[in-house]
């Protein structure tokens, strides 16, 4: 009897410890311990010399009602829609014309987007502020060629936040669009238009539902990293576009507030859960988020 | 001839260097059940797709209703397509999907409703309204996809192998099927297959097309009992054919000598209406005798010397299949009635037949001909 449980110890628990063990170690050294750690911060209180003390309080949730927060995260949730929506309207014609395409250079056009994706996001942001400055390469371009006389003032807008965020999030929308619009069948285009419908018919009809799966894990993929996306606003934006990241970021970095900080990363975590369980809901396909 | 309800003339189709379709001529004429039968990539597909309006011929011309369909958008035309992959839309309910052509044609709903259940009822789906297309099996779906080709009653209705999926009882069961409504709605079908069975049990009239051209048209008696080439001849049906030349045509016989010997065959000179007609003294021909026509005897009769031996019997309930051996290896089938007195195997026999059963065809035809005038010319 004893010899059965060995064996089986050997032959089925062993190997499944030994491929499931170190996966399991690590999210829980690396995702369900620093969670665990925030949510307990979160409820946690300062002492007079912004040390964290393990003082039960929910002053940390109440703060987050504070009128200045809350214009904050109005801000953020238009810069997050107003990025989303770009990236919808500017990813999609793009993504169903090399999606479709029956050229050689399919690839090399996919390759283009995903590159850019290589480099640290935060190095292509400074490269952009560097470019777009007053004395950067695109006004002292325009100026030589006397299309400007003063320097264009690109930086430190709303506008540039939204540019910035846009481009750092593009790919996260072309890839499930791609995805989506690889899969739709070709002949369903060519049934509608025999059964009548002109161009933009079939797009609206049979297209644009057929791909909404993509569209909806694009939006989820950019949305939601938007929200956090705290240096694109602080490189580009100068402060005058914050979005949630950046009360985070402040509170655990200049404000020295860590529990105030960790209350404010569940609030974002809480968001999260919401819209991707309302994308559950609307049917969304998980594994199309890649989680 | 009634009217040519589509007509396509000249039409030559070519992909890069392939060319596809070859010089086709073919006028179908209206409320007819015509097929367009060859093996695959032979060009049928591509010759319906032209006509639905997908692709464009790179020369010639097509009409439907006596107007060029090149200068109309496929959805400007009477004509509507089944997909071999039945196409359905897969977000949309069975009663949206028919409806679908009446709603691009902003048909009051009333009236969309009214006919979509008439037409759910004639295919047999009176019920399946509210399911989806992944709700259904496959032959339930190909009569949504022909319920919802022929709702916008087209003139021509246009079917890509539509049955090719489906299993070989509930095909034939669709066979009839598909007869059916085209009698009853008086609709011009153009029908793809690959399947000579179903074109013979289907079709008014079956085009054959092999790599390209189109090798003969006519009623499936014509095709089967007067095939025109020897892709014809060995592509419908089981058939012997004997390639030879010519050595005489006398009252009304022609005497062809083979690889192994002579065999006659019924033939003139004078060109007809009637078979074996228009064919000269040693011209290469080729001989095709169907293995229910094939006879033997223990001794040469007229007209034939060809020896055989006897290599095995297949029994097939009412018939006995022969199959003999030729002196160069080639195997003949012949079709015996069971309680027919039989040859052992092994036994040397002669082979014959009536010689108006035997069908003479052109070996080089007349494309072929025309090139090498061209040839010599040059």
């Amino acid at each position: 009897m004893i010899s059965m449980t060995k064996k089986r110890f050997r032959e089925k628990t062993l190997p499944a410890a030994i491929m499931v063990g170190p996966v399991t170690l690590w999210l829980i050294l690396l995702v369900a311990v620093p969670l665990i750690y925030i949510l307990v911060m979160s409820f946690c209180s300062i002492d007079e010399f912004y040390n964290v003390t393990f003082h039960f309080t929910v002053d940390n949730y109440k703060h987050l009602a504070d009128a200045s927060y809350i214009k904050i995260y109005v801000q953020s949730l238009v810069i997050a829609l107003l990025t989303t929506v770009i990236c919808i309207l500017v990813a999609y014609p793009f993504t169903y014309i090399i999606a479709r395409t029956k050229s050689r250079f399919k690839s090399l056009l996919y390759m283009l987007v995903i590159i850019p994706f290589w480099t640290n996001s935060l190095i292509r942001i400074y490269g952009w502020k560097s470019f777009l400055g007053t004395s950067g390469w695109l006004n002292s371009v325009l100026m030589k060629l006397h299309i400007i006389s003063q320097p264009l003032d690109l930086l430190f807008k709303q506008g540039t936040t939204v540019f910035g965020m846009v481009y750092c999030l593009f790919p996260f929308m072309v890839l499930p669009l791609y995805t989506a619009i690889g899969k739709l069948d070709s002949t369903l285009l060519e049934a509608s238009s025999d059964l009548g419908a002109k161009g933009w018919k079939t797009f609206l009809t049979v297209v644009l539902p057929l791909t909404a799966s993509g569209i909806f894990s694009g939006c989820i993929m950019v949305f939601i990293p938007c929200l956090g996306y705290f240096f694109v606003s602080n490189i580009l934006g100068g402060g005058n576009s914050d979005v949630i990241g950046n009360l985070i970021e402040r509170q655990f970095k200049s404000g020295n507030n860590w529990p105030l900080g960790a209350a404010l990363s569940i609030i974002l975590i809480v968001i999260t859960l919401v819209l991707v369980k309302l994308y559950q809901k609307t049917g969304g396909d998980m594994d199309s988020l890649g989680v | 001839m009634k009217n040519a309800i589509v007509d396509i003339k000249d039409v030559n189709k070519i992909y890069g260097t392939n060319h596809v379709v070859k010089d086709l001529n073919l006028q179908v004429e209206e409320g007819e059940f015509l097929t367009l039968l060859g093996s695959s990539g032979c060009g049928k597909t591509t010759t319906l797709r032209m006509i639905a309006g997908f692709e464009e011929p790179t020369t010639g011309s097509i009409k439907v209703e006596g107007e060029p369909i090149e200068d109309k958008e496929p959805y400007e035309r009477n004509v509507n397509t089944v997909f071999q992959s039945y196409a359905l839309f897969p977000h949309m309910t069975i009663f949206d999907n028919v409806a679908y052509g009446l709603r691009m044609k902003k048909v009051p709903k009333k009236e969309i409703k009214e006919r979509v259940l008439e037409m759910l009822e004639m295919v047999q789906l009176a019920g399946f309204e509210k399911r989806y297309p992944s709700q259904l099996s496959g032959g339930q779906k190909q009569r949504v996809a022909i319920a919802r080709a022929l709702i916008n009653r087209p003139k021509v209705l246009l079917l890509d192998e539509p049955l090719g999926a489906l299993d070989l009882k509930l095909r034939k069961q669709m066979q009839l099927e598909l007869k059916r409504l085209q009698k009853k709605l008086n609709i011009t079908f153009i029908y793809v297959t690959h399947d000579q069975e179903e074109a013979l049990t289907m079709s008014d009239r079956i085009a054959i097309m092999h790599d390209g051209v189109m090798d003969q048209i006519g009623s499936p008696t014509e095709i089967y009992e007067r095939p025109a080439t020897k892709f014809v001849a060995t592509f419908i049906g089981e058939t012997n054919v004997f390639d030879g030349t010519i050595r005489s045509i006398e009252n009304g016989r022609a005497v062809v000598s083979i690889e192994n010997g002579e065999i006659t065959s019924s033939g003139s000179v004078e060109e007809g209406v009637e078979k074996n007609t228009g064919f000269a003294v040693n011209e290469f021909v080729t001989v095709s005798v169907r293995p229910e026509k094939m006879h033997f005897s223990p001794e040469p009769v007229d007209g034939f010397n060809v020896p055989a031996m006897v290599k095995d019997y297949i029994y097939v309930g009412s018939v006995i299949k022969c199959i003999a051996v030729l002196p160069n290896g080639n195997e003949i089938k012949m079709e015996k009635l069971a309680g027919e007195e039989l040859p052992a195997i092994g036994e040397k026999i002669f082979i014959c037949w009536v010689p108006e059963d035997a069908v003479l065809i052109h070996s080089l035809d007349n494309r072929f001909y025309q090139s090498m005038e061209n040839i010599k010319l040059a």
